[in-house]
This record gives C-alpha cells, sequence and structure tokens, in this order.
C-alpha cells in the first residue's frame, strides 16, 4: 500500500498533535465559550477562553473528531494563547484563506498550523482542519458583542440587547 | 421425493458481475476499486446506462401532454415503469405508485399530504433506529400542527423494542413509520409485526424500505404496509427517482404537495380541481430518462431472482461479520447474525476514527462511508458519534471483505 500520499495528509507533527493533544483541559474560568458542529460527520469541538483584557490568558479545545481535527484543534491552543482575540481571529481568517486555496503569506509564521495545508490534496477533509478555526471566528464575534454590550450597558442600560 | 427433486435442479452458482459495472473497472488511487458504499448508491450496470442513454438518444419527449408518435412512446415508457414497480413490490396496482424525486420526498408527501387530517396531540410512531428521512419531514409536521412523536426504542444489540411498542401504541396513535432495513445498524425490522400491532391500534402503517428493495423480496401485501417508499438509485437504477406506493383510499385523501402542470384536472384563474392518485402527485416534469431505464435495473436482479440476491448479500454479510470479528478492539454494531441484517456492517476503531479510517481505505481503493449516516439521534443511542460503514451489493464478493479487513488493519498500524 502506498503511503505517500497519506504522509502529505497526516505530516509527523500533525499525528504528534493527533496523540498528544494540547489544551484538552476544561478551564476553571470561562469568558468566552462556544462549540461548533461539522453536520456531514457529527464531529463537534469546544472552544474554552479565559481572557485578560483582551488577552487570551488560556484556552481550552475540548470535544471529538477525527486525526485531522484534533491535530488543528491542539495547534489553535498553542498558537492563540497569549494573543489578543484580534490576533487569533486574523489567524484564522488567513488560515481559512489558505485552506481555500490561497499562498500562505510569507510575513507569518504559521508554526505547526503549516502542516496543515497537505490537507488541500484532500478536499472533502479541509473542514476537518477548519473546524476548530470557525468556531474561533464565532468565538471572536461572541467576545466584540460581549464586549459592546458591556460599554453599551454603562450607560443605557440593556436597551440595546441584540448587540 | 425431496431429494429427487433437489437432484434435479442444480443449486444456483453466483456468477461474476462485476464485469458489468462499468465504474467497478476504474482504479481508484492505483488499486482495484472496492466499492462498498452501496447503501449510499448502488452501482449501475451497464444495461441501466444504456437505458437511460437511449431514452435520451432515441424519444425525449415529455410524458401525458404530447398526442405525436414520440409523446406517447416516452409515456409508455413513464408508466411501464409504474407498473413494473407495483408488480415489484406487490403495490395494490399501478396507479397506487406515485413517481417522486427520492424516497426522501416521498416520505415529506406522507406527512405533508396527510396533514389535514392530523389533529394537536395525535401521536406518530417512529422508531430510534430512523434516517434523518423519516425523522426530520415528521418533526416538520409536528412544529407545524402539533402532533405529537414518540418512538420505539432500540436494544443495545440493535433490534426494536417490541415490548415497548405496546406501551407506546394507544387511540391516539394515527401513523407508525418505520425503516424495513436500517442503514446504519443493518437489522432487518419485524414489519409485518409491527404492523400487526399498530393495524390493531387503528393507525396506518409507513415503510422506508430505501435499504431493502433490489437487495431481497419485499411485498407491501407481506409486510402489512399502508405506505412504502423506496429509490431506484439504492437498488441499482437511476438517480433522481424515487417511489411512494399507497393504499389507494389513503392517495384519495391525501393533498398534494406541489401544485403545476399535470397534477390538475380543471384550472380557473382563481380556483383548480386535483388529477386523480398518481397524477395528483406529480406535478412537473418528471425524470422521465431515469422512470425509463429502472426497469432495466429491476430486470438485472429478478434474472439473478431477489432470493439467490438476498442469499449473496447474507453470505457476504456473515462472511464480514466472521471477519471483522478477528479485528481486535473492533465493535460492530447491529444483530450478531447476518440472517437478521441487511447486506451492511458499520463499525467503530477506537483507535481510528471514522473520517481517519475512511481516508486510508480510500488511499487503497476501498470506497466505504464515514459518518453519521444521516442517523444522528441513532448515533447518540450507540453512544459513538460518527461510524465507518460498509454496505454490499450484487457485485460483492469475499476479496472485497478482505480488502477492507487488510484496510483496517493498515489503518491502525499507521495510527498507532
Amino acid at each position: 500500500m502506498s503511503t505517500s500520499m497519506l504522509d502529505q495528509l497526516y505530516r509527523e507533527v500533525i499525528l504528534d498533535h493527533h496523540r498528544h493533544p494540547r489544551g484538552r483541559h476544561e478551564l476553571e474560568r470561562i469568558d468566552i465559550e462556544e462549540s461548533g458542529l461539522n453536520p456531514s460527520c457529527g464531529d463537534e469541538v469546544t472552544l474554552q477562553f479565559e481572557l485578560d483584557g483582551d488577552i487570551i490568558k488560556d484556552v481550552a479545545v475540548i470535544g471529538r473528531g477525527c486525526a485531522v481535527s484534533t491535530a488543528s484543534g491542539s495547534m489553535l491552543a498553542e498558537l492563540v494563547k497569549g494573543k489578543t482575540i484580534e490576533d487569533a481571529r486574523k489567524i484564522a481568517e488567513i488560515f481559512k484563506r489558505i485552506m481555500h486555496g490561497d499562498d500562505p503569506p510569507s510575513e507569518m509564521d504559521l508554526g505547526d498550523l503549516e502542516a496543515l495545508t497537505g490537507v488541500r490534496q484532500f478536499p472533502v477533509r479541509v473542514k476537518c482542519a477548519l473546524l476548530p478555526w470557525v468556531t474561533l471566528l464565532r468565538a471572536a464575534v461572541d467576545a466584540s458583542e460581549k464586549r459592546a454590550k458591556v460599554a453599551g450597558g454603562e450607560g443605557e442600560g440593556s436597551a440595546n440587547g441584540d448587540g | 421425493m425431496s431429494a429427487e427433486k433437489t437432484s434435479q435442479e442444480p443449486p444456483f452458482v453466483w456468477p461474476e458481475l462485476s464485469g458489468h459495472f462499468p465504474a467497478l473497472q476504474r482504479t481508484v488511487n492505483a488499486h482495484r476499486l472496492v466499492y462498498l458504499d452501496t447503501a449510499a448508491t448502488a452501482q449501475k450496470p451497464e444495461t441501466v446506462i444504456r437505458a437511460e442513454q437511449a431514452y435520451y438518444r432515441d424519444l425525449n419527449a415529455n410524458v401525458h401532454r404530447g398526442i405525436h408518435t414520440l409523446a406517447e412512446e416516452a409515456t409508455a415508457a413513464y408508466e411501464n415503469c409504474r407498473t413494473r414497480v407495483a408488480t415489484l413490490i406487490e403495490a395494490p396496482s399501478p396507479s397506487s405508485v406515485v413517481i417522486t424525486r427520492n424516497a426522501t420526498a416521498a416520505i415529506n408527501l406522507i406527512a405533508r399530504g396527510l396533514e389535514h387530517t392530523l389533529k394537536p396531540g395525535d401521536e406518530i410512531v417512529l422508531t430510534e433506529m430512523e434516517h434523518h428521512a423519516n425523522l426530520v419531514p415528521w418533526i416538520m409536521l409536528a412544529a407545524r400542527n402539533g402532533v405529537v412523536l414518540r418512538h420505539i426504542p432500540i436494544t443495545d444489540g440493535g433490534e426494536l423494542r417490541l415490548d415497548a411498542l405496546k406501551e407506546l401504541l394507544s387511540p391516539k396513535t394515527r401513523i407508525v413509520s418505520l425503516v424495513h432495513v436500517s442503514n446504519v445498524l443493518g437489522t432487518i425490522n419485524p414489519v409485518a409485526e409491527v404492523a400487526e400491532a399498530a393495524h390493531r391500534a387503528g393507525a396506518i402503517v409507513a415503510v422506508d424500505a430505501a435499504q431493502s428493495v433490489g437487495h431481497m423480496p419485499v411485498s407491501m401485501k407481506e409486510l402489512g404496509a399502508d405506505l412504502l417508499v423506496f429509490s431506484a438509485h439504492k437498488c441499482y437504477g437511476p438517480m433522481g427517482l424515487g417511489f411512494l406506493a399507497a393504499r389507494p383510499d389513503l392517495l384519495d385523501t391525501m393533498e398534494p404537495m406541489e401544485g403545476g402542470g399535470e397534477m390538475i384536472n380543471e384550472v380557473f384563474l382563481d380556483r383548480a380541481t386535483w388529477a386523480e392518485p398518481p397524477l395528483k402527485f406529480e406535478a412537473g416534469t418528471p425524470n422521465v430518462a431515469a422512470a425509463a431505464a429502472f426497469p432495466a435495473a429491476i430486470d438485472y436482479f429478478e434474472n439473478l431472482g431477489l432470493d439467490n440476491v438476498r442469499e449473496h448479500e447474507r453470505m457476504i454479510t456473515q462472511y464480514a461479520l466472521e471477519k471483522l470479528a478477528g479485528l481486535p478492539g473492533l465493535v460492530v454494531f447491529g444483530p450478531p447474525d447476518a440472517a437478521r441484517r441487511g447486506g451492511l456492517v458499520s463499525f467503530h476503531d477506537p483507535e481510528v476514527h471514522p473520517h481517519d479510517m475512511a481516508t486510508l481505505l480510500d488511499q487503497a481503493g476501498v470506497a466505504v462511508r464515514a459518518g453519521h449516516h444521516c442517523a444522528q439521534p441513532l448515533h447518540r443511542r450507540l453512544g459513538v458519534v460518527a461510524t465507518t460503514r460498509a454496505s454490499f451489493g450484487i457485485y460483492s464478493t469475499r476479496e472485497d471483505v478482505d480488502a477492507l479487513c487488510e484496510g483496517i488493519r493498515f489503518a491502525r498500524r499507521y495510527f498507532s
């Protein structure tokens, strides 16, 4: 059985993240929590963030998924910890574009995430790699809505509850 | 006496069939294609492909509309499909067979069509092992008009709990709708027994036969089904073609779901009257090419004999159950005996996620399905997010099962 194509998909760094996923612990303090579901396969992931102002102080990635989505979530945990929500959101946007065919930007160090670009050769698996990151994008929206609410709530009560 | 008889009839020898299926001739990732996804859609024999092509080449006219020769021939071909299906599944008559887009459309038609006969608090009994196609139309109906959905639970072994059925049925029960052969567990449900109990309670019985027609003898009459649905493409026919067969009085009662051409009797600017069933339910131009080709699929499995087809799939499934049992730790769902199963096996490998399993198997040319197979509630019941499913057809062989097992062993080594 040929393994060369497979090794493109499951690079050693991916297998390592899959076997030893980072950030797989429930947080004690949760400021933002967001769950994502891949409706085509049932895979699910939950992201929890502990924030210090805008900084992601700690992050947890919990869920059940394949090697690709587990590794991607593990890399997410490693990459965004210590960054601002806005920087994490930018990484997610860029990664999403890369997985949909864009070239990786030269000025940016994607770290282990670079290994996931091999998944592009398996189009049906791209959504596995993206599951944790599209969940993060929704969490970022939550965070900005929450901030807007807090800011709005100081003067005007809860008039604009819908954000 | 019986010995004499058997000596005159040589045992049926299963022929090599893969040569009749063009798609099975191709290679995938430099391997012979081992197609184990028949439950998603069956491969088509050359005769079916030719029949669909012949329709467009030689006939191509709209049905029930034209007076010209082509239109008459197209209408005859389309109606021939209806007649053949009625005979195949022992429906009351050809006119009790509605031609739809697929089995899903047929179930939606039942739910919509009977909606006006149901009132809030009426109960519809389904099962825990249904495909989304036999769950979501009822969920939508319940949201619209307040009917209550109840579900026959399953045992850990993946079979219906008939003891619980007794408690679920009541004078409030109006419809019992269940799958004949589960697309995940493989379980062949005792539909006739369920139907008898349902009828005693005054309910009507709808059967989702998407996984059984063309794979075993299926008789509406023997099952006690008042309504039965299936898709052509899962039994070697073309895509875009399904059927609803129903008791004639139910088709009279049912409201059409779609309005338009061909389903009418008389139209005024502000009102219309409907055609008689089945045309009442067939608005717009149907998939005539698919209908013209499906009889070639029926010919194909009837020439083999549906009892022989069933025995072949049972034998392959038994072989798969035995081989998979030899892989330590692998969890196989559904009844342990192939005699109680259709031609498919779903399993869970604690080491390798189904997605990864399917990708690795594909590299070896083995096509399986990974995921929840449109049965999320059932997977929740089984305690897994997803499973890997190998499903078989008339062209499946023991070698296909061997390739599957070798692929699983390879996947396990790869991820260890």
